[in-house]
């Protein structure tokens, strides 16, 4: 894209200064229809504001609440001010620019030094709490009671009342001081719940779940320390927390065994002696230790550098096939005499009007040893996607397929765009057809395909589908399963971070970050040299 | 230049003059929009909004589980909206959705995901009343349970079967090397093409080798006296795993060729229903496909090798969680323990999506109308519930791996140790 506005939009050298905008021409005097048209779109942009604030306000979010004001305001200052008329038209790019390309960026960046994985996603409070909550099991032989919710006073604010009836139809009541029995109540004899109890008010169901955070804090405290929990809207059972947090030593005594988990803040997780730990974790920042694993780590790093090669590779061959091919069925086509010409040019853009994903699942089944085409057609019994060199000709081949006819379509456009006139120039001037092609038309063709060849070579760098869909990074080699040999960085990341297996986010997240080093390196430099290759060309 | 100063100022004017009213026609739009929007989230998703008990289910089993609950909002005064994902996108899904804040209140998921949800404290505890565990099959409450405790209420359950052409094969197979007797004698007469149409693929298909993996005397992990999974017992890489895996693969690509990579899940069915192969290591999922092939067909469980133990294929249950934090946990606690338990609420999801109940009346009644039914808790009956703890998640790629390469034929001892070195350093961390 950036290479696109350099060749075609920059001024060239010598040309006068612009004449300074005047900006109020444009500010002050709009017509009518183009007001009302900006009050509708300030209008809606500023209701998207409030929109976005009430939800920030409810979560006490005062930092997001702030970035969202400074937005409005920003977009308010540059279309309500008449001398931002070059903000105006940037102002968009850059917001989109920033919510959906820098933003994702600064994230994954901010969570490859942490170990977000699972077991490992919230904080320290969350995973206290699911501890303590998660331990708290029925007390065997403990009684069973039929439950209804009721109130002291106010169901929406009145303290909580369990009204309980155990098998014996003995009606008791507890609150938070404890567990007493109760007189005088009906009991409907169906179902044993309380209808109607003096002094309490007995809750619907609706009003009950509106109390549900309450309802999971209380419970009815009894003689043996436990304590009555409600289970749904109609029953309740004595139950009690096996592991207990203690502050004062950070650490969770499992009552029942005996055992101290002591908080460990660089690992997010508690542990006890043996090394065991407790399956709740939380998130922590590991400084550079995601890289480090698979730049240091002899295994990973292997992997990782060995996958980087042969993404490298893949990305290369691609593009250079599908230009090659590209470009030869272009140049084809694009003799004068041929005949039919339209009628092979639709033809050979059709894979490019296919959709990519079936026809990858369609090569997949193309390459299987004994059903596939190719074998049954070829009389061949090549083991195509169980041996890691002819996977990966696999590979390149279906996506070579795939490609060529774009790289046609932009070939054949910037063919019709070099005027004939200098093929036969260098014809009368005594070149042959390869050295008037290699020295005339070549470069030409080049100054409009290398973009093209950069963003191809980038585009494949992450070409997840070619990939996943028709090898799924295999075959894998017995002594590694984790890195195939079709595995792409991107296929790599994906099996790490999504796969059946404990999801790793924070180590996908430092590869992604590699990945976007590496391929903004590869952009910048490849860029750059296009551009000593267009001054070469003036 | 004066000239050129003056109209500018008036510029500046009549600018001041026009931007009073439009921003009060700004702030007329945004407060019109914003209304509308308001409006638009109360009715649309409100994900563990109060008011609305939202659950997630996929598509397939959506409709079954709105209508169902009709009953539940009467009784209960609370809406019910169910959405529909696809199964397989639920526990990511809602882990992310967990952790920001928009998690629905009840959800639909295997049992296998229940340790990961733990771990990650995104369900909560169940407690069921006995009168209402009485009713649900022991092993499925079980296979729900972490560290003792009740996570989710199991509903159905599913394992796969072998199912026969028996127009070609009239009598099920006690031993697998019957079956594979049998399928050869088929395939040399020309009938079929193939012994037998169990997916392998490349990957390998660990939860379909498991019943011949465990007929063999592999074992995953080591369970302790009570039946709880040990996952610092590992036993990818033992040496029963290993002496199970090469036996297997004494039918693999190398061997009798019954066993081979290039069956997948894509076309095992298929060459079932086009009659190429007389035995078909299939699921209830193709129950649907099967009976619309004109295959005639018949189930029985998965036989085991000849001197070796029971096949156990791995059972998973199907189950409904609750989201820890949801907004209506006192009436999604409500749903799973009384209405999940109730024979009819799991008979109208039968008619929605028939899986094997787990509710032991729903069952009966199901297994009296289907023989299909019956066959199929029957070819269950030695399986084992596909653990649960989040350690299994690591197993599967790394086995299912070295499951494949074994078929092709490499070492299998490498392969096998290899794939353990994996699972236990992911493990360990």
């Amino acid at each position: 894209m950036a290479s696109n506005t350099d060749s075609e939009g920059a001024p060239s050298p010598g040309a006068p200064a612009r004449p300074p905008l005047p900006a109020g021409r444009f500010a002050g005097t709009g017509s009518l229809g183009g007001q009302l048209l900006k009050t509708a779109l300030l209008g809606l942009f500023t209701a998207l504001g409030v929109w976005a604030v009430l939800p920030l306000y409810v979560a006490d979010n005062w930092w997001g609440i702030g970035l969202v004001v400074a937005v409005v305001g920003l977009v308010y200052w540059v279309y309500l001010s008449g001398r931002t008329v070059p903000a105006k038209y940037l102002l968009p790019g850059v917001l989109f620019l920033t919510a959906f390309q820098i933003l994702p960026v600064l994230y994954t960046m901010s969570t490859s030094v942490t170990n977000l994985s699972d077991g490992h996603r919230g904080d320290k409070e969350q995973a206290i709490a699911a501890i303590e909550a998660f331990s708290v099991t029925r007390d065997p032989d403990s009684p069973e009671y039929t439950l209804t919710v009721a109130t002291m006073g106010d169901p929406e604010t009145g303290e909580l009342a369990f009204l309980l009836t155990d098998a014996g139809d003995e009606a008791y009541v507890g609150t938070a001081e404890g567990l007493d029995t109760l007189s005088g109540a009906e009991v409907d004899p169906a179902s044993g719940k309380v209808t109607d109890a003096f002094g309490y008010t007995v809750l619907t169901p609706a009003e009950v779940n509106a109390r549900s955070a309450d309802l999971q804090e209380f419970a009815v405290p009894t003689d043996s320390g436990a304590g009555i929990r409600s289970s749904g809207l109609s029953s309740a059972f004595e139950g009690s927390a096996t592991r207990v947090y203690d502050e004062d030593c950070d650490c969770v005594t499992d009552t029942e065994s005996g055992a101290v988990y002591h908080a460990d803040d660089e690992r997010g997780a508690f542990y006890n002696e043996e090394g065991e730990r407790l399956a709740q974790g939380w998130q922590v920042g590991v400084g550079l230790d995601n890289f480090a694993r698979f730049l240091l780590n002899p295994t990973f790093a292997s992997s990782f550098f060995g996958i980087l090669l042969w993404n490298v590779a893949f990305a290369a061959s691609v593009t250079f096939l599908v230009f090659v091919v590209g470009l030869a069925v272009a140049l084809t086509l694009h003799v004068p005499r041929l005949r039919g010409r339209a009628l092979y040019r639709i033809l050979v853009v059709l894979p490019y009007a296919m959709s990519s994903l079936a026809m990858y699942l369609l090569w997949r089944d193309m390459f299987n040893t004994d059903f596939g085409l190719f074998n049954r057609m070829l009389g061949l019994q090549v083991d195509w996607l169980g041996d890691a060199w002819s996977a990966r000709a696999a590979v390149i081949l279906a996506n070579v397929w795939l490609g060529y006819p774009y790289m046609f379509l932009v070939a054949t456009g910037a063919l019709q765009a070099i005027p004939r006139e200098l093929g036969q120039a260098a014809q009368i001037d005594g070149a042959g057809p390869w050295q008037a092609f290699r020295n005339v038309t070549l470069p030409l063709l080049m100054v409009a395909m290398t973009p093209i060849l950069i963003a191809t070579f980038a585009f494949n760098f992450n070409n997840f589908n070619a990939v996943w869909l028709i090898s799924k990074g295999g075959p894998f080699s017995p002594d590694n399963p984790t890195a195939g040999a079709t595995d792409l960085l991107i296929t790599y990341t994906y099996r790490l971070a999504f796969n059946e297996a404990t999801a790793q986010y924070g180590y996908a997240a430092a590869l992604s970050v590699m990945i976007f080093v590496i391929v903004s390196v590869i952009s910048v430099v490849s860029l750059s040299r296009s551009k000593a290759l267009q001054e070469v060309d003036r | 230049m004066r000239d050129l100063l003056i109209t500018a100022s008036r510029k500046e004017d009549t600018m001041r003059f026009r931007s009073a009213p439009a921003v009060t026609g700004i702030a007329a739009i945004a407060l019109m929009a914003t209304a509308c929007g308001g409006g638009g989230a109360d009715e649309g998703g409100g994900t563990a909004a109060e008011g609305t008990l939202v659950i997630w289910s996929d598509p397939e089993r959506a409709d079954a589980i709105q209508a169902a609950a009709e009953e539940f909002t009467e009784a209960n005064g609370i809406e019910v909206e169910v959405q529909g994902l696809a199964f397989d996108d639920i526990q990511g899904d809602l882990l992310n959705a967990h952790q920001a804040g928009n998690a629905p209140d009840v959800f639909i998921g295997a049992h296998d995901w229940t340790g990961n949800l733990v771990r990650n404290g995104a369900v909560q505890p169940v407690e069921l009343p006995q009168d209402r565990a009485a009713g649900v099959d022991e092993t499925a409450l079980e296979a729900l349970s972490f560290d003792g405790q009740l996570f989710g209420v199991p509903y159905s359950q599913e394992n796969i079967f072998l199912m026969r052409n028996s127009e070609l094969v009239p009598e099920a197979p006690e031993t697998f090397e019957e079956l594979v007797e049998v399928g050869t004698r088929l395939k040399e007469d020309g009938e079929t093409s193939e012994v037998l149409a169990m997916a392998v693929g490349q990957e390998g298909e660990p939860f379909r080798m498991n019943a011949l993996f465990t007929s063999a005397g592999g074992y995953l992990f080591g369970q302790d006296d009570t039946g709880t999974w040990d996952p610092s017992d590992l036993g990818v890489g033992s040496d029963e795993s290993i002496a199970a895996m090469e036996k297997i693969a004494e039918y693999g690509e190398q061997g009798e060729g019954v066993l081979r990579r290039s069956i997948d899940t894509e076309n095992d069915a298929v060459l079932f229903y086009e009659q190429d192969a007389p035995f078909f290591v299939a699921g209830p999922w193709n129950i649907g496909d099967a009976n619309e092939s004109g295959v005639e067909y018949a189930i029985s469980p998965i036989p085991g090798f000849e001197d070796g133990g029971p096949a156990r294929p791995y059972i998973g249950y199907q189950a409904f969680f609750v989201t820890e934090g949801s907004a209506n946990s006192a009436l999604a606690q409500e749903f799973v323990t009384n209405y999940v338990t109730d024979p009819g609420f799991v008979l109208s999801l039968y008619e929605a999506d028939p899986r094997t109940p787990v509710q032991s009346e729903a069952l009966e009644s199901v297994s009296a109308d289907d023989p299909n039914i019956a066959a199929i808790a029957e070819a269950g009956a030695d399986g084992m519930p596909m653990p649960s703890i989040p350690e299994m998640g690591e197993t599967w790629e790394p086995l299912g791996q070295a499951q494949a390469q074994a078929l092709a034929g490499e070492d299998v001892r490498e392969a096998m140790e290899a794939a353990h070195n994996t699972i236990a350093e992911q493990i360990g961390e």
